[in-house]
């Protein structure tokens, strides 16, 4: 079947959306943004793909009367095995990659020890990655490299304690080794796996196993890719293939909400408004300026100042009772007055619910900058999963514009994604 | 006798009230009264005055202002009072104000002049620059004219003429005024513990907010409270601010400034009412007196071109010396081209003459005082030690 | 880098600095007084009329700029006290100073002998030379031009200028050269200007044709090189601008576009912009590439008006010489108000046939820059034709970031592009 792909190369992170030809959505990825982006568009468009074959399962699945009412599970089944079988894949990697790693001065004459360590420890973590991909498991990332990541901290230390081998043998090598994993383009024979998945869950009957294998059959062919997002220039693709962030974040909130007309996105780096027509053609848009003051990087790095995880501020800043003026947006400044307004006595919350809005009102005047606020309005970005700074653009946009519908939508991190596939459809379709 | 206390809290209450409700209520009290805006750093009041107006200071919104809409006109490497300024007029807190002077301070408050009468098409607007040449004959002509050409916009805004008459007992009043103001700086170079740079800048402010002739009577009740206050003597250092002439630093910056063991003795905070150093003659003609005391008699301040390259920085020797301040602070507003650009000359002047010096930057709402009181204590402690 | 491909115009032009830096590094030798003066308000003529070489600080940051000198410069002022946020091209000049004051010619600058502050649309021009001042102690003449608040000059401000020139700068002009004042010989190089400003004009106003013979800011600002410095007044300008017009000529005649450096002529023209301010330096051709790689071509900018409106109908006068000068300094683009600014953005927008308007905002240049936002919005709602926001600064390298701007104009053009290709669809 044809597919149209968007991928969204952004600072943190890299999106993918595929569609079809009728613009409904097929899939989805998402990846960590690595220094290699071939890699990280690689990896985001595979992601999709795979969620692109689960959307087909369910297509067939739900079509087969008697699975009526269990086809969440078994496609929940199906995904977590697969998962399993894809992570035992990377691991075998990490392992090979952990070992040819096993050079260099500081291993003379421990090359054998390190060694047999290292096997300990990727037996354990393969041991351990049933429990991590069990039903009902709540993992923390879908990462390769933070699931890894975590377990071979912990495993690995208490391997070398047993071992009587200073942990950073290890740890070294695995720094080392883990940046060339992750930079490694993704596998291929997703359908392979997706078979070794299906086998992994036991034997399964008829009527769940050949819709599947129906579903894998359908080739899917990358009929048009379009990219966008700040590393775009570096996408390997011809310039006709390459459209804006503004023009793909415009598209995209519009196939989202089509009565969108000002879009705010809060990203990484930067902070975007944009107008759009009832076509979702862009009006007009401004960004931040060349200072990034009040973009997503600002949050993080007051995390950690604070010596939290990002996903913790806004929760906190909920509980404030009485906000703090942070006049400062500058991520530097920041820090100096975050801990000028600690060391007066202030609460965490109180101050983090001051620069949640600090953050705001630096958005608030990009969007004045660039026209106002129109009816409808969608808050897009990483920043819009943050409750804190969405009850303060709620706050504000009321004060300032009225009554305005603001969407939000749970997806919105792949909206550049979503307009990129749009661009894809229109140019093969128009 | 009204105390400092009750003084300053006033003065404090006008200074925070970003509505401007004593100047609203003053525009109330009588049907057909027009108030005038002006920006730093000088403008001529009297000619305000004179119309039957009020001169309405507007030195940016402080650091209690949150700053959306003006924001959204400046890049990031502009200073904040345009911003500001401009917060104050989209938002409404200015919409009484019938008419508003931009003096001749730099590009910035300049080009505020147009995005004014853009924005505020309705609003009488006058970029007014003062002469670069200060010979009565060519600077003096020149200004004469635009003096003139200011009453008679002030004519046609208020549709009352402007006597010479008028002018010259508003003339008066002021008179009265910086001769008050010259003896609080005087009064606080000579028992700084008794008149601490907080209250006298507050002082100041507010009177750039009032009638005239309301802030006379409060400077000379200051006068007799602060003389007869009972507080401690520090063993402070004695220093002058320069560079603080147009956006002004929060009041906790300047209160962080005492707290770090310095006595202000001297500042060029806000200028306005010390911008001419001597009374302007109330006989004869009274523009042509304004004019002169510009060329003649005011202060040196970066926003002025220095004729003779000797005389550069001399201005700022003098009134250290004068009131006996140990060393100089040059605070300045960040992205300040006035300030900063004439910062080398300064303290070179300033090195030349032996006068301990720092700088540092600020903007109005900055919000870390640590970094400027260590600064500012190291400052006082390296003078104790070393003079 | 290939060397740029050269029309016999820039070849001339490439003599004419050649020769006048030349007059500059020998005064020594020929006696010859040198003055240092600003690009706005420049009074060549005048200078002329003592026998005074010009030399241009501003150009020599442009130069310094180009050879990807200024940054260490700019850094050599900062180490010496001198504030980060301010204009680069003082500290780009006040650094060339610490390291040793070579002109592009390889030789020495010698000292100036006069240094005539026409103080003309930019304050930091007051400041640059009190600094200079400092550092040569020579006599410096300022002429203060007011401003144009209310968006006209007044007879006051005209009065003033006039009287500041008779009584200040030519007796201060006379008494460091040793020449006589001559009325007459002031009138003879008005003459000279007004001709060459009758060609500057057509040429800039060929931007209406489609293609555009001309880029109005890339190659607008070589256009604009001999009036805005050391030449206008000359006979070398006179025949600078003749050529320079048969150029554009031949290439209307063959509906060509202007050549870019690479040498190729820039024929495909997608859009058409109008550019307000000064342009980078320091990347100046990858800055310019990143338009024409685009397919935009500039049809009119304000940049090309900095020394002088010639476009808005001034002309040197030599029946009035002194007042003309008075005008033509109160007139320079950035003396006039942002009332007047948007007016003139927005004609050029109509006028040339625009898709919109690019706004280049120059750190160092308040301004230029201080409002250029609301200019935007302004001319965007008088044309309909959307605006573009992009930053950079004059000299300091550091302030170039080719990633974020490649970024901003290629999502506007790609804009301005769809936007077409709605309205072709909803036609």
């Amino acid at each position: 079947m044809q597919c149209f792909i968007g991928i969204d190369l952004g600072s943190t992170t890299t999106k993918a959306v595929v569609m079809d030809e009728n613009c409904h959505v097929l899939g989805r990825g998402i990846t960590n943004s690595r220094s290699n982006y071939d890699t990280a568009a690689a990896v985001s468009k595979q992601e999709a793909l795979v969620d692109t074959r689960l959307t087909l399962f369910r297509r067939g699945l739900g079509a087969v009367p008697e699975l009526a009412g269990s086809v969440d599970g078994i496609l929940g089944d199906l995904e977590r095995n697969f998962r399993h079988v894809q992570f035992l894949e990377q691991l075998d990697d990490l392992e090979r990659t952990c070992v040819a790693n096993i050079k260099g001065p500081r291993f003379v004459g421990r090359e054998k020890a390190v060694a047999e360590v290292l096997a300990e420890v990727f037996t354990r973590l393969r041991e351990h990655s049933a429990a991590l991909f069990a039903p009902g498991a709540k993992r923390k990332s879908d990462f390769f490299r933070d699931l890894a990541g975590a377990d071979f901290m912990q495993i690995g230390e208490v391997v070398c304690r047993e071992a009587g081998m200073p942990f950073e043998m290890i740890l070294n090598v695995y720094d080392k080794s883990i940046i060339e994993v992750e930079n490694r383009p993704p596998a291929g024979d997703m359908e392979g796996k997706f078979l070794r998945a299906l086998e992994k869950g036991g034997s399964l009957s008829d009527a769940i196993v050949r819709p599947v294998r129906d579903a894998l059959a359908i080739p899917l062919e990358e009929t048009y890719v379009v990219g966008t997002g700040y590393g775009r220039v570096r996408l390997p693709f011809p310039k006709e293939h390459i459209r804006s962030e503004i023009l793909c974040h415009g598209l995209g909130a519009h196939m989202m909400y089509p009565d969108t007309r000002t879009v705010l996105d809060i990203g990484g780096q930067d902070t975007k408004g944009i107008q759009v027509d009832p076509a979702g053609i862009v009006e007009n848009f401004q960004m931040n300026d060349r200072c990034a003051a009040g973009c997503g990087r600002y949050l993080g790095y007051i995390a950690d100042e604070m010596n939290m995880g990002l996903h913790e501020l806004g929760p906190l800043a909920m509980n404030s009772t009485k906000q703090v003026r942070i006049n400062s947006t500058c991520t530097v400044f920041a820090g100096a007055e975050l801990r000028d307004r600690l060391a007066l006595g202030e609460k965490r919350e109180d101050i983090l619910a001051g620069l949640h809005r600090a953050i705001i009102l630096r958005a608030m005047s990009i969007l004045s900058r660039a026209g106002g606020v129109k009816d409808q309005f969608t808050f897009t970005g990483g920043v819009a999963k943050n409750e804190a700074a969405v009850r303060e653009l709620r706050k504000l946009i009321k004060e300032n514009y009225g009554d305005v519908q603001i969407n939000i939508n749970p997806d919105s991190i792949y909206t550049g994604a979503l307009g990129g596939a749009t661009f894809a459809v229109r140019a093969v379709v128009n | 006798m009204t105390s400092t206390a009750e003084i300053i809290d006033r003065c404090q209450a006008l200074f925070e009230d970003l509505n401007f409700s004593a100047a609203r209520a003053w525009k109330a009290a009588a049907p057909g009264r027009k108030v005038i805006g002006f920006l730093p750093v000088y403008a001529p009041l009297e000619m305000i005055h004179a119309a039957g107006c009020l001169p309405l200071g507007i030195f940016g919104g402080g650091d209690q202002m949150e700053v959306i809409h003006g924001d959204a006109y400046y890049q990031s490497y502009i200073c904040r009072i345009p911003r500001s300024t401009i917060e104050l007029g989209v938002t409404g807190r200015l919409d009484f104000v019938d008419g508003m002077i931009f003096p001749f301070v730099c590009d910035v408050i300049r080009n505020l002049s147009g995005i004014w009468k853009m924005m505020f098409p309705n609003v009488w607007s006058k970029f007014f620059d003062t002469p670069q040449n200060f010979d009565p004959e060519i600077g003096g002509n020149y200004y004469i004219h635009e003096l003139q050409e200011l009453r008679a916009g002030l004519e046609t805004l208020t549709g009352r003429k402007i006597t010479d008459d008028d002018l010259r007992r508003s003339i008066a009043l002021y008179n009265e005024n910086r001769r008050l103001v010259r003896e609080v700086y005087a009064f606080r170079a000579r028992e700084p513990w008794k008149a601490p740079t907080s209250e006298v800048y507050l002082l100041m402010r507010a009177g750039l907010m009032m009638d005239v002739a309301e802030h006379n009577r409060m400077l000379a009740d200051y006068l007799v409270a602060a003389a007869a206050s009972d507080r401690p003597q520090r063993d402070n250092v004695r220093v002058a601010v320069y560079g603080s002439f147009c956006e002004q630093p929060p009041l906790n910056l300047i209160k962080s400034i005492e707290m770090a063991g310095c006595y202000v003795v001297e500042d060029d905070y806000a200028l306005v009412n010390r911008f001419l150093t001597a009374d302007v003659p109330t006989d004869g003609d009274p523009v042509q007196a304004l004019a002169l005391a510009y060329l003649g008699q005011s202060v040196e301040t970066s926003c002025k071109y220095v004729p003779k390259e000797e005389d550069k920085g001399r201005f700022h020797v003098e009134q250290v010396r004068k009131a006996g301040a140990e060393g100089v602070i040059y605070a300045t507003p960040s992205f300040c081209d006035p300030a900063l650009l004439d910062r080398p000359m300064i303290c070179g002047r300033l090195k030349e003459a032996n006068i301990p010096h720092i700088a540092f930057k600020y903007a109005e709402n900055s919000g870390q005082m640590q970094p400027i009181r260590e600064q500012a204590g190291t400052f006082a402690d390296s003078i104790k030690l070393w003079s | 880098m290939s060397e740029a491909v050269k029309e016999n115009s820039m070849l001339l032009q490439k003599q004419m600095i050649a020769r006048n830096y030349e007059a500059i590094t020998s005064k020594h030798e020929t006696g010859r007084k040198v003055s240092s003066t600003f690009v706005p308000g420049n009074l060549n003529e005048l200078l002329m009329c003592f026998g005074i070489v010009n030399n241009l600080p501003e150009i020599n940051a442009i130069q310094n700029g180009m050879r990807k000198v200024s940054g260490s410069y700019i850094m050599e002022a900062e180490k010496g006290g001198h504030s980060e946020d301010v204009c680069t091209y003082v500290k780009a000049d006040i650094g060339m100073m610490g390291k040793g004051s070579i002109a592009p010619n390889g030789k020495p600058f010698p000292d100036p002998d006069v240094l005539l502050l026409s103080y003309t649309g930019c304050y930091t021009f007051m400041k640059w030379f009190e600094l200079l001042r400092a550092e040569y102690k020579c006599p410096t003449l300022m002429l203060h031009v007011p401003y144009e608040g209310d968006g006209h000059s007044t007879k006051n401000m005209r009065d003033y200028i006039v009287k500041q020139l008779k009584e200040v700068v030519i007796p201060g002009l006379e008494q460091v050269s040793g020449v006589k004042f001559d009325i007459d010989r002031l009138r003879e190089y008005l003459r000279n200007s007004a001709k060459a400003e009758d060609d500057l004009v057509w040429c800039l106003e060929q931007g209406k044709h489609k293609p555009s013979p001309i880029d109005a800011y890339f190659g607008g600002v070589y256009y604009i090189g001999p009036i805005f410095t050391a030449f206008r007044g000359t006979t070398d300008a006179v025949e600078y601008y003749t050529e320079l017009r048969k150029e554009v000529q031949a290439r209307i005649d063959n509906k060509l576009g202007p050549l870019t450096p690479d040498g190729t002529s820039f024929n495909e023209q997608k859009y058409r912009l109008v550019v307000e301010g000064p342009p980078n330096w320091t990347n100046f051709r990858e800055f310019w590439k990143m338009f024409y790689d685009e397919g935009a071509v500039v049809v009119a900018s304000s940049y090309t008006k900095v020394g002088g409106m010639y476009d808005q109908g001034f002309r040197h006068d030599p029946d009035n010489p002194l007042e003309s000068l008075a005008d033509y300094c109160l007139g320079c683009y950035t003396n006039r108000n942002l009332p007047t600014r948007v007016d003139i953005l927005a004609k050029y927008v109509e006028e040339y046939e625009a898709d919109g308007l690019l706004i280049n905002s120059i750190k160092s240049c308040n301004s230029f820059s201080a409002g250029q936002l609301m200019i935007m919005k302004e001319v965007e709602r008088r044309t309909g034709k959307p605006g573009a926001f992009i930053e950079t600064d004059l000299v300091d390298p550091r302030y170039f970031s080719a990633a974020n701007i490649k970024n901003r104009l290629e999502s506007y053009f790609q804009m301005i592009e769809q936007k077409r290709r709605g309205a072709s669809k909803a036609a």
